[in-house]
């Protein structure tokens, strides 16, 4: 639907405001970074998946015309940088020294005069490695003869990193051991993916030894928190380092952590006294950086015979490659796993999640995932369909019997969460109306009958996002709390400097709608400023969905405490009491008399100006506001997807993809679709297509886009999108935040399509990837 | 060696190895950033620019191999400071979020049309299927396409 | 990105030229066509040669589709899209445009030819099980003049064929034969994937029975042969849903899958029959409305 016509003053549908430049290939991405005196740095990678390394030899790279260094492991050691804290308190290497412990791992590192002779050089590096036995399955990290990975750790004896758990274990086990119930166990394991933003990831690093002062060009989702950590680490004062992150080519969590190549083109730039660029492929970005998932869950769930679930327990095994750098909050190893519970009221529940080092690449909580709820919902949603399955009910009558009831909400599950608003049933029947689901019941009967095999798939998903609390969300220390800045300028127009970071979802617009709505201010003239350190408050950037929820309730404070500004001002002006004074969006009135007002522009001219001023009131439309959010938000959705399988080939078509999302108020729908379209188009890639895969010598089989497959244009089908809404209570403007919904309810949507298609031929469960063999081996075993 | 095309219009000149690929040269040699690059297998399409009107992956062209050709990228798009309907179309229906695949689609978007004024979602969607988007699941980029065939106005090739 | 190593460029404005340079260069010299096959492994450095020669303006030449002494002659250098929308190659040969739609993607279509595909000769690639179904010959040019080559000995073995040094594939001739058929049938895992398998199948009908049948299949033998004892079950045979199985199943067993990320060898084996058989099925319709 075209948004030509509308401009509203506040939330509602309106075109971005980022778009022009974009249209016109001005976007300026880290790769549109020139420099003068720009040199161009590569990095060696091990083919190795585990090895000691014996030499490393770099004469013949150094005697290239055009390579100006090469750095190794060696020299970063005596820098004390060899080794970086990741923000799992864990430590991962930046350069190699002593052994390898994942194909790709960073070795050495060049820098040259152009991309192309980088990529010579890289060629001219001799290194000999002594292969040592690879840990290529998690189930195996544990076994008494696996190599010991991280040895470089003090006190580590095996590729153990940690337990954790939530819930209660015996009041659940108490209820499997019920006579009277129906229980299901399950292994659904998840995939590793990678979230493939179509950008890869580098960085521009600029040191000026004389200023001291460092800039870093960067493709980060999170600037300051990267400043922050590169102070701790490099030892250089916080206040000389600027992070920039300028237009990024998405995210999807995988440009939150800190890299290696950006560490080294740090140092790369200090040795040299240039500025240094470096910019990963695709097979380095696939097969090095942030992956996700790699979750190997089992899960068992109980439920009386008429349906209703009573409880659910899921223990975990976590893959997490050679060093923990998964980023989530630091009390929360698992992230936010335990909302395993999902949307539905029960009993009793109980999980446990154990990580384990493999030697292959770091990472794990990426890829939209809001801190392993993905990895959640997929395995409560796969469980209740199988629970279906077992009583011989409709799936979506078995959730409607078991969700959550809205008289019950704010809900505290019984894993310690408490969800704080939503009416379940509603969003479901929204989705069934939409979709016709009697309808299409009846039409796979019939199509049953003839042999044809179509599959309705139902998932509803719960999310907590907006993390967090900064009592009990931190990451590496620091608070998930944001700032806001809000400046009105003399002449009623606004800037507003925001710390999140956007990748595609709008900020630009979105915010400016914030404070239009609080103000009454256009959006066109409020000006929103992101992404570069040295001019926008602290926070903690963006991903886990927090942006509207944490640094939407900032901005939409600081305008609040502009208008309680404007306010003052306006009394001065009027000659009346601030109590005298109402708002309507865009200027204060006195009450009664409407006509006798300021318009917020005429506030701003005023504040500037020789109007005197009361005690205590201070001049200028200035404010600046950190916003601790009291709670997490819970959007949610139900979505169903419909699906043909052709059984002679295993493969599957999507027919109808129908989503309902409530992710409370919504500043921008044309935004919220877009960001739920590609939410989808992601969640049936990693349903049917993705998977990050490795053999026996931990060699990645996944290293490039003819592997790694994500949907095009021909994959995805027509999307159906509905809406209810349902506010959040404790947020400033009632938003929830969406960024992540659709890829934490996707998979499991279009899994239990398929599955529900197979019936006939007795088949309960698939594992993701669901590829056209895997269909034909399901069918066929 | 020498390296002599006409992009956007003009004729553009410069000196580069015979093994510069299309994209490096119109980014490193002329400056065009707008076209983007986002694999090494030729797999993603962020790179496509019109290669004598054709959508071409101009990461999988030597620059050499365009010498003598007509290359239009992104940056000639727009006509003496007026979008296209493709640009426009893209803006009105938010057929961009993070915008990295962007102007290859535009670009595929304009050859398209050109050959065919009022194509079917099928045929739109077959047209992009070399060229991959992460962000938006392609609705939109499909009704950007449809609004600029709605609203051809006068600028064609 | 990965890029290519460094290597000299010649650009040559004909046959004899580009021959003529494949002589005095060597085997360390490579033609580039459409480069879809040679660049993308030239980037990761699969593949070194010290020498490319642009046979890009070869297309006045070498790009043509025609009907000539009761053949359809394709020019080496003409582009897959021009194969896709060739409506005489379409009316004729239909699993040509079969073939076409469902290879890679419209940008590399544009560029990529069929001498291309051919001569790069993946065991995966779809226009040489398309050509040795319907019969096809290649014609090398090399300074001595030409010869033809039938497709099963045109292609040796993975990425091996029979052009020799200092010759080059110029032409691709099909036979023209009346109340014909054919189609062309393909599993992949997404737009634009390699096949897990395929199946190219043509038939003549002779009255109601078949007089001749060509089977080639993709992605799941070391390169595309064809399946005779499949094609030969089909001879002196009225086509019948029974008739197809048989040869599917011949056409299986015959094949040689490797298991690997697009499935093991056994699901292979299982698309190549029933591959075989839609493909089969679908040219015999086609051959019945001719």
């Amino acid at each position: 639907m075209a948004v030509a016509d509308e401009r509203p003053i506040g939330f509602g549908r309106m075109k971005r405001k980022e778009d022009p430049r974009f249209v016109r290939g001005q976007g300026n991405y880290v790769d549109d970074v020139v420099l003068p005196g720009m040199l161009h740095g590569a990095a060696l990678r091990s083919p190795l998946a585990h090895a000691r390394i014996v030499s490393i030899d770099t004469s013949a790279a150094l005697q290239h015309p055009k390579v100006r260094a090469v750095i190794t492991g060696r020299d970063l050691e005596a820098q004390g940088l060899a080794w970086m804290p990741t923000l799992s308190a864990d430590t991962q290497a930046v350069l190699a020294t002593d052994k390898v412990r994942f194909q790709g791992q960073e070795v050495a590192f060049v820098v040259a005069d152009d991309h192309y002779a980088a990529r010579d050089a890289l060629e001219l590096i001799d290194v000999e490695y002594d292969p040592l036995t690879v840990v290529h399955d998690a189930h195996r990290a544990l076994d008494a003869d696996a190599p010991v990975i991280r040895d470089d750790k003090e006190g580590q004896t095996s590729n153990h990193i940690f337990d954790w758990e939530a819930g209660n274990e015996a009041e659940t086990e108490a209820v499997f051991e019920d006579a009277d119930v129906v229980v299901v166990t399950q292994e659904i394991p998840f995939q590793r993916v990678h979230p493939a933003p179509l950008e890869t990831c580098g960085a521009v690093a600029d040191y000026d030894a004389v200023t001291g002062k460092l800039r870093l060009w960067c493709t980060t989702q999170a600037p300051h928190a990267h400043r922050t950590l590169y102070a701790l680490v490099a030892g250089l004062p916080e206040n000389k380092i600027q992070v920039i992150a300028p237009d990024i080519g998405g995210g999807f969590g995988n440009k939150v952590p800190i890299y290696p190549g950006y560490v080294c083109a740090v140092v790369a730039s200090i040795v040299t006294g240039h500025p240094v660029k470096w910019m990963e492929d695709r097979t380095e970005n696939l097969t090095s950086t942030g992956f996700a998932r790699d979750y190997l869950m089992r899960g068992k769930i109980a439920a009386d015979r008429d349906g209703r679930i009573r409880a659910l327990r899921v223990d975990v095994l976590a893959d997490h490659g050679a060093f923990n750098a998964t980023a989530q909050p630091s009390k929360y190893p698992a992230g936010f796993f335990h909302i395993f519970t999902g949307s539905y009221d029960l009993e009793a529940a109980y999980c446990t999640v154990r990580g384990v080092y493999t030697n292959k690449a770091p990472g794990g909580v990426a890829y939209r995932c809001s801190f392993r709820v993905t990895e959640a919902a997929y395995l409560v949603e796969r469980m209740v369909d199988l629970l279906a399955d077992e009583l011989g009910m409709d799936p979506v009558e078995l959730r409607m019997k078991s969700f959550i009831r809205s008289d019950q909400f704010p809900y505290t599950t019984k894993t310690g969460w408490e969800y704080d608003s939503g009416d379940y049933h509603a969003t479901m029947r929204e989705a069934m109306r939409i979709a016709g689901y009697d309808e299409l019941r009846r039409e796979q009967a019939e199509k049953r009958a003839r042999g044809e095999y179509m599959g309705v798939g139902v998932s509803f998903f719960t999310e907590t996002v907006g993390a967090g609390p900064r009592a009990k969300m931190d990451i590496a220390g620091l608070g998930m709390a944001d700032g806001a800045e809000l400046r009105v300028h003399p002449t009623g127009k606004a800037v507003l400097r925001i710390s999140v970071k956007t990748q595609g979802q709008g900020h630009e617009t979105t915010f400016a709608q914030i404070v239009a709505e609080e103000l009454g201010i256009p959006p066109e003239d409020v000006e929103v400023v992101h992404g570069d350190t040295d001019q926008t408050p602290f926070g903690l950037g963006t991903y886990g969905s927090r942006s509207t929820p944490v640094s939407g309730g900032a901005t939409a404070m600081v305008a609040r405490k502009v208008r309680e500004r404007a306010r003052q001002v306006a009394a001065a002006a009027l000659e009346v009491s601030p109590d005298d004074l109402e708002w309507e969006k865009g200027r204060w009135f006195v009450k009664g008399d409407r006509e006798k007002g300021r318009t917020i522009q005429e506030l701003a001219l005023a504040s500037h100006g020789a109007l005197e001023l009361p005690e205590g009131v201070e001049g200028h439309l200035d404010a600046v506001a950190v916003y601790d959010p009291p709670n997490l938000t819970y959007p949610y959705g139900a979505y169903i997807c419909v699906v043909d399988v052709d059984p002679g080939t295993g493969e599957v078509k999507l027919r109808r993809f129908i989503s309902v999302d409530d992710c409370g108020v919504r500043i921008n729908p044309m935004v919220v679709e877009g960001q739920i379209h590609g939410g989808i188009a992601e969640g049936i890639g990693i349903a049917l297509m993705q998977q990050i895969a490795f053999d026996e010598q931990g060699n990645c089989l996944s290293g490039s886009f003819m592997d790694y497959l994500v949907p095009s244009s021909l994959e995805v089908p027509d999307l159906e999108l509905g809406a209810t809404v349902t506010p959040s209570p404790h947020h400033p403007f009632g938003a929830k935040g969406v960024g992540e919904s659709a890829n934490v309810g996707a998979p499991p949507a279009v899994v239990n399509a398929v599955v529900d298609a197979l019936e006939p031929f007795g088949v309960r469960h698939v594992d993701m990837p669901v590829t056209p063999a895997r269909v034909w081996q399901a069918i066929h075993s | 060696m020498q390296i002599n095309l006409t992009v956007n219009g003009e004729r553009a000149s410069a000196d580069a190895e015979p093994r510069t690929l299309l994209v490096h040269f119109l980014r490193d040699h002329l400056r065009l950033t707008g076209t983007h690059w986002g694999c090494d297998t030729s797999n993603c399409g962020a790179c496509v620019v019109l290669v004598d009107g054709e959508p071409v992956k101009s990461c999988t062209m030597l620059a050499a191999m365009a010498d003598g050709h007509e290359v239009r990228t992104v940056e000639g798009l727009a006509r003496g400071g007026e979008l296209d309907p493709v640009q426009q179309g893209f803006i009105e229906e938010h057929g961009l979020q993070c915008g990295f695949c962007t102007p290859g689609m535009m670009l595929t978007a304009r050859a398209l049309l050109d050959a065919n004024p009022k194509p079917s979602d099928e045929e739109i969607k077959v047209a992009i299927s070399g060229q991959i988007c992460r962000c938006t699941g392609y609705k939109n980029i499909v009704a950007a396409v449809h609004w600029a065939a709605e609203h051809p106005q006068e600028v064609s090739a | 990105m990965q890029v290519p190593a460094p290597f000299d460029y010649a650009r040559a404005s004909s046959v004899d030229e580009a021959l003529g340079l494949l002589e005095r260069l060597g085997p360390e010299a490579r033609l580039v066509a459409g480069g879809h096959s040679l660049l993308p492994m030239m980037k990761l450095r699969l593949a070194t040669p010290e020498h490319l020669i642009d046979i890009n303006p070869l297309a006045e030449e070498l790009s043509y589709i025609r009907e000539q002494g009761g053949e359809i002659r394709i020019g080496a250098l003409t582009r897959h899209r021009e194969i896709l929308e060739s409506d005489l190659l379409a009316r004729h040969f239909p699993i040509m445009r079969d073939a076409e739609e469902m290879i890679a993607d419209p940008p590399v279509r544009n560029r990529g030819t069929i001498g291309g595909a051919l001569c790069q000769a993946d065991p995966s690639e779809d226009l040489s099980a398309v050509c040795a179904a319907l019969g096809g010959v290649a014609v090398i040019r090399g300074r001595s003049g030409e010869r033809v080559v039938e497709m099963p000995d045109f292609h040796r073995g993975p990425y091996e064929t029979a052009v020799e040094d200092a010759e080059m594939l110029v032409e691709v001739r099909i036979p023209l034969r009346p109340h014909g058929g054919s189609a062309y049938a393909k599993v992949k895992r997404r737009t634009g994937d390699w096949a897990t398998a395929a199946a190219g199948a043509a038939v003549w009908l002779d009255g109601s029975s078949i007089s001749a049948a060509g089977i080639a299949l993709s992605a799941v033998n070391p390169s595309s042969v064809r399946s005779t004892r499949a094609e030969e079950s089909l001879v002196g045979v009225a086509p019948s849903e029974e008739a197809f199985a048989a040869a599917a199943a011949l056409a299986a067993e015959d094949c040689e899958p490797i298991g690997d990320l697009r499935g093991p060898a056994d699901y292979k084996r299982h698309l190549a029959r029933e591959l075989t058989h839609r493909a089969l099925r679908r040219a015999a319709e086609r051959a019945l409305a001719s």
